[in-house]
């Protein structure tokens, strides 16, 4: 870290009804600036795309509409912005040029994965130049014995565990959407996965990181033995959503590949015995790898997809239930977990036949929420968790918010964290259904953090959720955040807008800004 | 000739209208999860959002809402997509990308024509893909004139006089087979033993060119199996190649000629046997091209390996005692979801030692005429597949489609790997003869 001059001491103010309200949400906050600070160029000056394109190479540097059109969003459609610029690099010392370019023309950059990120933490906020990992995609090397890799930002997360799968190892954060997603990506969501359950998030697989800062330094963090004294750097970058500098280079820890694995389907009426069932699993002190849920309404848009996997139809709820470790214990396990569904009376329970049954089941896990395109031209994939216990109510609570809203659910989600994933088919031109998704999207955050949950699991906070922070924190608990954005990214150079509730003016000009910036999302 | 060609797209529609209407209702299939960009070769090889299935369908997307005006990018992007649908395999939901890739197409050159700025490319294309690859007579003359070049060498000489795209060109055509096996299948082929159905062969142009000793080896082994084989004259082009190039209406003529030359209702054709991918690909496309007057001869197209993985195949296979590949054509896997029946037949074959290579399923760059069309992102896209079939040490390379034979073998010389490559049905039929 370079030397810096240390912010000073906030004013801290004593607000205990804090956070009722947006007015109160940020105080005098001293960081709580006005918008207007925030207007930024429409255009990127015509010298700095000549110095961009010098360095990535004329082809790796798009300027034209219909480029920047395409990259106006990412997952999450909602809420697009176009970038001034975007390019490509293919090393550090690319990024670390290009960041001292935009620097010295004042204009901001937000770094850019492959654009499966469902919070909008690419979207390229206002005036700035997107900078997409996509061509760095090198592993640097691979260390089967101390069980450790390196690699670009740009490297696909299912295609590490491809490219190392001969030795015996696997890389465990699995986001279902690892078919495409990047391992620079999931380190700024901390994405975690379905196998979250057992391994953790990304964080828990990081041993270091290189980084190029927004001054354009390049900074190392950690260390491949995963053990550094002092402060936690590598913890604090890890899901920090691309707001404090740009990863380019990950050391990652490998894991085994377990000596066996057995998948079992469970089928219920209804989510909620479901639900019930995983409780009393986790009671009985098994962990399984992952358990999962899908509802009906997935089942069928899955079914339909060519990720089809022979699920039941008719079922109202399917619970999937992985086991791995040693042999030796997985008969006991399974007969708990048997047990724990068969008291929550479900009807059936099936276990994979073979390894291409098991990966047809996850291949319908990981398929379902782009599948669930076939039900409404948009989707709107929430993500909240709340504590296990209170699974059952909220899901019915859920259902009964999107009922009041004539929306179309579908649930698939993450049951044995209590990671929920409803997701709500739409249509977006139809502005109505947009305004009542927004509506049904908030009064389900509440709902979870109502019981003590939070308002997500994984998917990030991005522009999607930075004016609902204060559903979870109150200013001062806001605070401490800012001053460690502060102090790595001093001038919100890097990824501006997301993640941090920035502005009480923008909330109170405009009580609908619930996105950054303007629009409501 | 331009004004010729720019006066044959009137009445088509316009890239705006075409985009409000059909195409514009295919966009909102898309939920934008990305989950197809590492099936696309042009994502992979470029890193760019605009060259993957998912940035090219927002553009479509765009432009039709009005969102976007600039056509450019699109109109690069769509003709440098390589239609390998790998992203269908890959999309859970279900977006028919191959047949919006088509119509985008379409809808870019006619506005093009209209706007009398249609590349001279594209010009040069369409007269080929109008005037000679689907008229059979033309076609065999130009292939033999290619042939007599070849056998002078002359080649070989005029490729150090002509530019240097030309010499690439020249450099991709596979020798010219010898005459004998360029001549006309017989019209029918009784079955061997007792009859168990009656099938049409469909030829295709460039398979009976430079592949007849595929057509042949097919029409043997269905007869061996017990099927009368039957060829009908009157049978032409199928229109992949004029599709794939935005020339929907001339591939929407050349199908309708295809269904009455094998009888609007097949008559006693048990099913009209393709030996091309790329061929039993469009076919199939014969009802979303036709309506209802397609379907019948799309619903009754197999390609031949997936016949004989469906039949009851009661034949006794001789050993083969080579190691071998199998690579997936882009429009058998993707296009049709054929992907076991080939790899089942060929382990039939006693001594056939069937390795696995990376990717088998990702494109090899061919892309019917697109080696010819964008060559730098044909070589860029074809060199893992040599990488990955050179890892796997071959003796015989087997892929089901002519584009991808020829692209594969001029890669694996110019790697200098050592492997011949065959059609399947080639192996089926060495190791079925009596």
């Amino acid at each position: 870290m370079p030397q810096r001059e240390k912010p000073s001491k906030p004013h801290l103010e004593s607000n205990p009804g804090a956070a009722s309200s947006p007015e109160s949400l940020l105080g005098d906050r001293p960081w709580a600036e006005s918008c207007e600070a925030t207007a930024r160029p429409a255009s990127a000056p015509v010298e700095l795309i000549g110095r961009l394109q010098a360095i990535v190479g004329r082809e790796n540097c798009l300027t034209r509409s219909g480029e920047l059109f395409a990259y106006e969003c990412d997952g999450l459609t909602l809420e697009p912005r176009r970038p001034l610029a975007v390019v490509l690099p293919e090393t550090t010392e690319e990024v670390a040029k290009v960041v001292h370019a935009c620097r010295e023309f004042d204009i901001h950059f937000v770094p850019r994965g492959a654009g499966t990120g469902l919070s909008g933490g690419a979207h390229a906020t206002a005036g700035s130049v997107l900078i997409e990992c996509s061509r760095m995609t090198r592993v640097l090397a691979v260390d089967a014995e101390d069980r450790f890799a390196i690699v670009q930002p740009g490297v696909v997360n299912a295609e590490l565990s491809t490219a190392i799968r001969h030795l015996g190892l696997f890389y465990a954060p699995d986001p279902s959407s690892q078919q495409a997603c990047t391992i620079g990506g999931n380190v700024a969501e901390n994405s975690g996965g379905p196998h979250t359950l057992k391994y953790g998030t990304t964080t828990n697989h990081i041993l270091a990181l290189e980084v190029v800062m927004p001054d354009g330094s390049v900074q190392h963090l950690g260390n491949q033995t995963g053990e550094m004294p002092g402060p936690d750097l590598v913890g604090a970058f890890v899901g920090s959503e691309g707001t404090l500098g740009i990863v380019t280079e990950i050391t990652v820890r490998l894991t085994p590949i377990p000596e066996a694995i057995e998948t079992m389907l469970a089928i219920f009426d209804d989510v909620v015995p479901a639900c019930r069932a995983v409780g009393r699993v986790i009671r009985s002190g098994v962990v399984p790898a992952a358990m999962e849920i899908v509802d009906r309404r997935t089942i069928e848009a899955v079914e339909a997809s060519v990720y089809k996997a022979g699920l039941p139809k008719d079922a109202g709820a399917v619970l999937i239930v992985e086991l791995d470790g040693s042999p030796v214990c997985m008969e006991g396990e399974i007969r708990t977990i048997r047990e724990a569904c068969n008291a929550e009376g479900c009807q059936a329970i099936e276990l994979a036949r073979d390894e291409e049954e098991r990966l047809r089941f996850w291949r319908a896990r990981k398929g379902a929420f782009g599948a669930m395109g076939r039900l409404a031209p948009d989707l709107y994939v929430h993500d909240a968790v709340v504590p296990r216990i209170h699974l059952p109510e909220i899901l019915e609570k859920i259902g009964e918010i999107c009922d009041r809203h004539r929306l179309k659910l579908a649930n698939v989600f993450h049951a044995g964290d209590g990671n929920l994933h409803p997701n709500i088919c739409f249509d977006r031109r139809d502005e109505d259904e947009l305004a009542r998704v927004i509506q049904a999207g908030e009064e389900i955050l509440k709902a979870c953090t109502a019981v003590g949950g939070v308002i997500t699991g994984e998917h990030g906070v991005g522009v999607e959720k930075r004016d609902y922070m204060h559903l979870v924190f109150n200013p001062e608990d806001l605070e401490p955040m800012y001053w460690l954005r502060e102090s790595f990214n001093p001038d919100g150079v890097c990824n501006p807008g997301k993640l941090i509730p920035t502005t009480r003016f923008c909330v109170e000009s405009n009580p609908k800004a619930r996105g950054y910036d303007e629009v409501p999302l | 000739m331009s004004a010729d060609l720019s006066n044959s797209y009137g009445g088509a529609p316009s890239l705006a209208s075409l985009l409000d209407r059909s195409l514009y209702t295919d966009t909102l299939d898309c939920v934008h999860c990305g989950l197809c960009l590492t099936s696309c070769p042009t994502y992979r090889a470029t890193g760019r959002e605009t060259a993957s299935p998912r940035g090219r369908i927002y553009l479509m997307r765009g432009l039709a809402e009005g969102l976007l005006e600039d056509t450019e990018v699109l109109e690069e992007e769509a003709f440098l997509c390589l239609g390998c649908r790998a992203c269908e395999s890959a999309c859970p939901s279900g977006v028919h990308y191959g047949e919006m890739l088509e119509n985008a197409r379409s809808a870019i050159r006619t506005e093009q024509a209209r706007e009398g700025r249609l590349p001279l490319a594209a010009k040069i294309e369409r007269f080929a893909l109008r005037e000679i690859v689907p008229r059979a007579g033309r076609l065999s003359f130009v292939v033999s004139l290619l042939g007599i070049a070849q056998t002078l060498r002359l080649d070989r000489l005029m490729m150090k006089v002509v530019p240097a795209r030309l010499a690439e060109m020249m450099a991709l055509a596979p020798p010219v087979p010898a005459a004998k096996d360029r001549c006309a299948m017989p019209p029918l082929t009784s079955a061997v033993g007792e009859r168990k159905g009656r099938v049409a062969l469909f030829e295709g142009c460039i398979m009976s060119e430079f592949f007849g000793r595929v057509n042949d080896a097919t029409r043997l082994v269905l007869s061996r199996a017990g099927y009368e084989v039957i060829v009908p004259e009157a049978q032409g082009c199928c229109g992949a190649l004029q599709a794939h190039s935005g020339d929907l209406n001339f591939a929407h003529d050349l199908a309708r000629e295809n269904v009455r030359a094998f009888g609007d209702d097949l008559g006693d054709i048990d099913a009209v046997i393709v030996t091309s991918a790329g061929c039993s690909a469009a076919l199939r496309d014969g009802e979303a091209w036709l309506g209802e007057s397609g379907a019948k001869l799309a619903g009754g197209v197999r390609d031949i390996l997936e016949f004989l993985d469906e039949v009851d195949l009661d034949l006794e296979f001789k050993p083969i005692a080579k190691r071998a590949c199998y690579d997936d054509p882009c429009h058998l896997i993707h296009a049709q979801g054929i992907a076991s029946a080939p790899r089942r037949l060929l382990n039939k074959i006693p001594k056939l030692e069937l390795v696995p290579h990376a990717n088998p399923e990702a494109c090899c760059g061919a892309a019917g005429i697109y080696n010819l069309t964008q060559p730098d992102m044909s070589k860029r896209v074809l060199s893992p597949k040599v990488e990955s079939l050179a890892a796997a040490k071959p003796q015989i390379v087997a892929t089901a489609n002519p584009g991808c034979a020829m692209q594969i073998a001029s890669g694996l010389e110019e790697a200098g790997v050592n492997a011949s490559v065959v059609h399947p049905i080639e192996l089926i039929e060495q190791a079925t003869r009596p």
